[in-house]
């Protein structure tokens, strides 16, 4: 992956976007730094003609510096990280795993008594329930709307970015920061008091269109309209992010190509599919399948905005274990209902998953 | 592509570009308007229908009502506590591992990367019983740093992906050079590698301090005692079955969102860029 390419590739194209802005004097001040004042020179020129020829030379570099010492190191370096992955979630998973073949209530948990083994049951439990498969669809669906939306709004944001003024675009990103560091709780407290039923802008706003009574509306009784506010709120706050990164990626376009697919008589919707997508698509496809991961998992918002007591509506599959266990005191099918759901997640982002080694590899 | 088209083409188009930015950034914006605007209004401005969408009154009331509550200096110690605890730690392990992912081929690294990448993809929900049960087992629930090595773990992830990004956005032969020019290994990375990753370090904090900032469910579970909880539960508890303080709940929101806002300002341009090496870099 990248170590590979880092001694060709790195020294030009790293420089991209904002990274330079803090980077760029510091490298000479460094390289001046080191104790034997006389021989800087020397390195840095080696490094120059390096440049020149990138490929074969970078690579006798690379392999210099592991050959004086075996590859112990990079182990030694990925350990810490490794073993509390492992400890903290490695072990926790199995657990889950193992978790979901017992039956483990509250008397198990406080008698510290292990608890019987039921083999498949929660499963077939689970499984055959009609409700799991609806709540299984209703987060699936969900999260293709949320995600859709989200990538939709996120990327038609980020092309217009490019066309405004640039005192317009820092208004734009300045909103969009506001927006992204609002913690979830805050902005799904927000959301709550913009679609109050009795005070709520959201109902005055609407009771101002022709035909409409919204006053005393209250938008939680039909989920489907609760959900509509839900998904405004992880969209709202999903949209800075995407758009953001999206933005970042747009501006790595070289503008000659688009001029020249211009010249061309390329145009319109022609000139996004053709030219402008392809080049942004590594990083769409990473926010949208993190969009779809996080989107599948969302918990806070249905929380909080039904008060810490969602009704069964309002069940997707995250709430639906957090219920299962901790308000039913039924662990075990509520991490039943967690390896079904990742489970599902894995086999969703195995396209993901290739897609960034792929990307790795070609680097 | 703009110098293709004509002047007064443009001019026209710019200007209506502008003026849909302009309301693409009215819309979004308006929540946090709304809630910065609720937060300062006297009660009854904030109980006005129809609603009133400029200030028109200001008091502090709010606020020293949200900040009268009984937990709120505790819990506000402890969200910086465990959002300390989990940047600190999260940062010396992930940049290790960072390292050895930026500069070193080593039979397993694609695993490794995988199971980095993997880790992402697993819903917190979905883990949040049997850590809890972990975190039970070894006798450190309600304590804060059962919380933070969770955290920890949950963070790490990201930490070591951001991070390799921007380390092997550094060239190798600045190292090299520093090598040959008497520097050990461990000196080549902290005369040269450290400080040129300081943005990245930065970045890569803040992103972690927010994440920990935000957390809810792992809190809520790991914590009991009300003053060792953290911002996120106290803003819930603004919501009680006699209805909702929504003067108070806004003030409350716009504290708990006012340190995330300062510091993603500072370092805003750092997080987009280090967000995209990670895309694209792999």
């Amino acid at each position: 992956m990248s170590a590979d390419a880092t001694p060709s590739a790195a020294p030009p194209p790293t420089g991209d976007g904002a990274r330079q802005h803090g980077e760029r004097h510091t490298p000479s001040s460094t390289v001046d730094r080191p104790d034997l004042p006389g021989q800087q020179r020397r390195p840095e020129e080696h490094t120059r003609t390096k440049n020149g020829r990138a490929g074969q030379q970078g690579d006798g570099g690379r392999t210099r510096a592991p050959r004086r010492r075996p590859q112990l190191l990079p182990y030694l370096l990925i350990a810490p990280a490794l073993l509390s992955l492992v400890v903290v979630l490695g072990y926790p998973l199995a657990d889950m795993l193992l978790l979901s073949f017992q039956d483990m209530t509250r008397k198990e948990l406080f008698s510290g008594e292990s608890p019987p083994w039921v083999g498949l049951e929660q499963f077939r439990n689970i499984l055959s329930d009609d409700f799991f498969w609806v709540v299984v669809a209703r987060t699936t669906a969900f999260t293709v709307v949320c995600t859709t939306l989200t990538m939709a709004i996120s990327l038609a944001i980020a092309l217009l970015m490019r066309r405004v003024s640039t005192w317009v675009r820092l208004i734009i990103a300045s909103v969009l920061i506001a927006v992204w560091a609002m913690p979830v709780m805050v902005a799904a407290s927000i959301f709550r008091w913009l679609f109050d039923a009795d005070y709520g802008v959201a109902n005055w706003l609407l009771s101002q269109l022709p035909m409409m009574d919204f006053s005393k509306h209250n938008w939680f009784t039909d989920p489907w309209q609760g959900f509509a506010v839900i998904a405004g709120v992880v969209i709202w706050g999903a949209v800075p992010f995407a758009t953001i990164t999206l933005h970042a990626a747009l501006m790595q376009i070289p503008q000659e190509l688009e001029e020249a697919a211009v010249i061309d008589g390329v145009q319109g919707s022609q000139m996004l599919r053709h030219i402008t997508f392809p080049v942004i698509k590594p990083s769409f496809v990473m926010v949208t399948t993190l969009m779809s991961i996080w989107n599948f998992g969302v918990f806070n918002q249905i929380w909080l905005m039904r008060g810490g007591q969602p009704e069964r509506e309002y069940y997707l599959l995250g709430i639906y274990s957090f219920i299962e266990s901790f308000a039913i005191n039924r662990y075990s099918a509520g991490a039943a209902i967690a390896v079904v759901t990742v489970l599902l997640l894995l086999a969703g982002s195995v396209v993901y998953l290739r897609q960034m080694l792929r990307m790795g590899e070609v680097e | 592509m703009s110098r293709a088209r004509s002047r007064s083409g443009i001019r026209r188009t710019r200007r209506r570009d502008n003026v849909l930015g302009l309301l693409v950034a009215a819309v979004m914006g308006f929540p946090v308007y709304w809630m910065v605007l609720t937060a300062f209004r006297p009660a009854t401005d904030v109980l006005s229908n129809p609603p009133v969408f400029w200030p028109n009154g200001f008091t502090l009331d709010n606020f020293s009502r949200a900040m009268g509550t009984e937990t709120f200096w505790a819990n506000v110690r402890s969200s910086v506590l465990i959002g300390l605890g989990t940047v600190l730690v999260s940062l010396v392990i992930g940049t290790l591992a960072a390292f050895a992912l930026a500069r070193f081929r080593f039979a397993g690294r694609k695993a490794f990367v995988v199971v980095i990448l993997g880790v992402q993809m697993i819903p917190l929900t979905a883990l949040v019983i049997p850590v809890y049960l972990l975190v039970n087992d070894a006798g450190m629930t309600d304590t804060l740093i059962g919380v933070i090595l969770t955290y920890l773990v949950f963070m790490l992830p990201f930490t070591v992906w951001l991070l390799h990004g921007f380390i092997a956005g550094i060239p190798v032969e600045l190292e090299e050079a520093a090598m040959v020019d008497g520097c050990t290994r461990l000196g080549a990375f902290r005369r040269v590698i450290l400080p040129l990753l300081a943005p990245g370090l930065v970045a890569t904090s803040i992103f972690a301090m927010i994440q920990a900032w935000n957390e809810y469910v792992l809190v809520y579970v790991l914590l009991s005692s009300p003053e060792k909880q953290t911002l996120s539960i106290w803003l819930v508890s603004f919501q009680t079955g006699f209805g909702t303080d929504y003067g108070g709940l806004m003030a409350g929101a716009t504290l708990t969102a006012l340190p995330v806002v300062v510091f993603f300002l500072f370092v805003q341009r750092k997080i987009a860029a280090g967000l995209t090496v990670g895309a694209i870099k792999g």
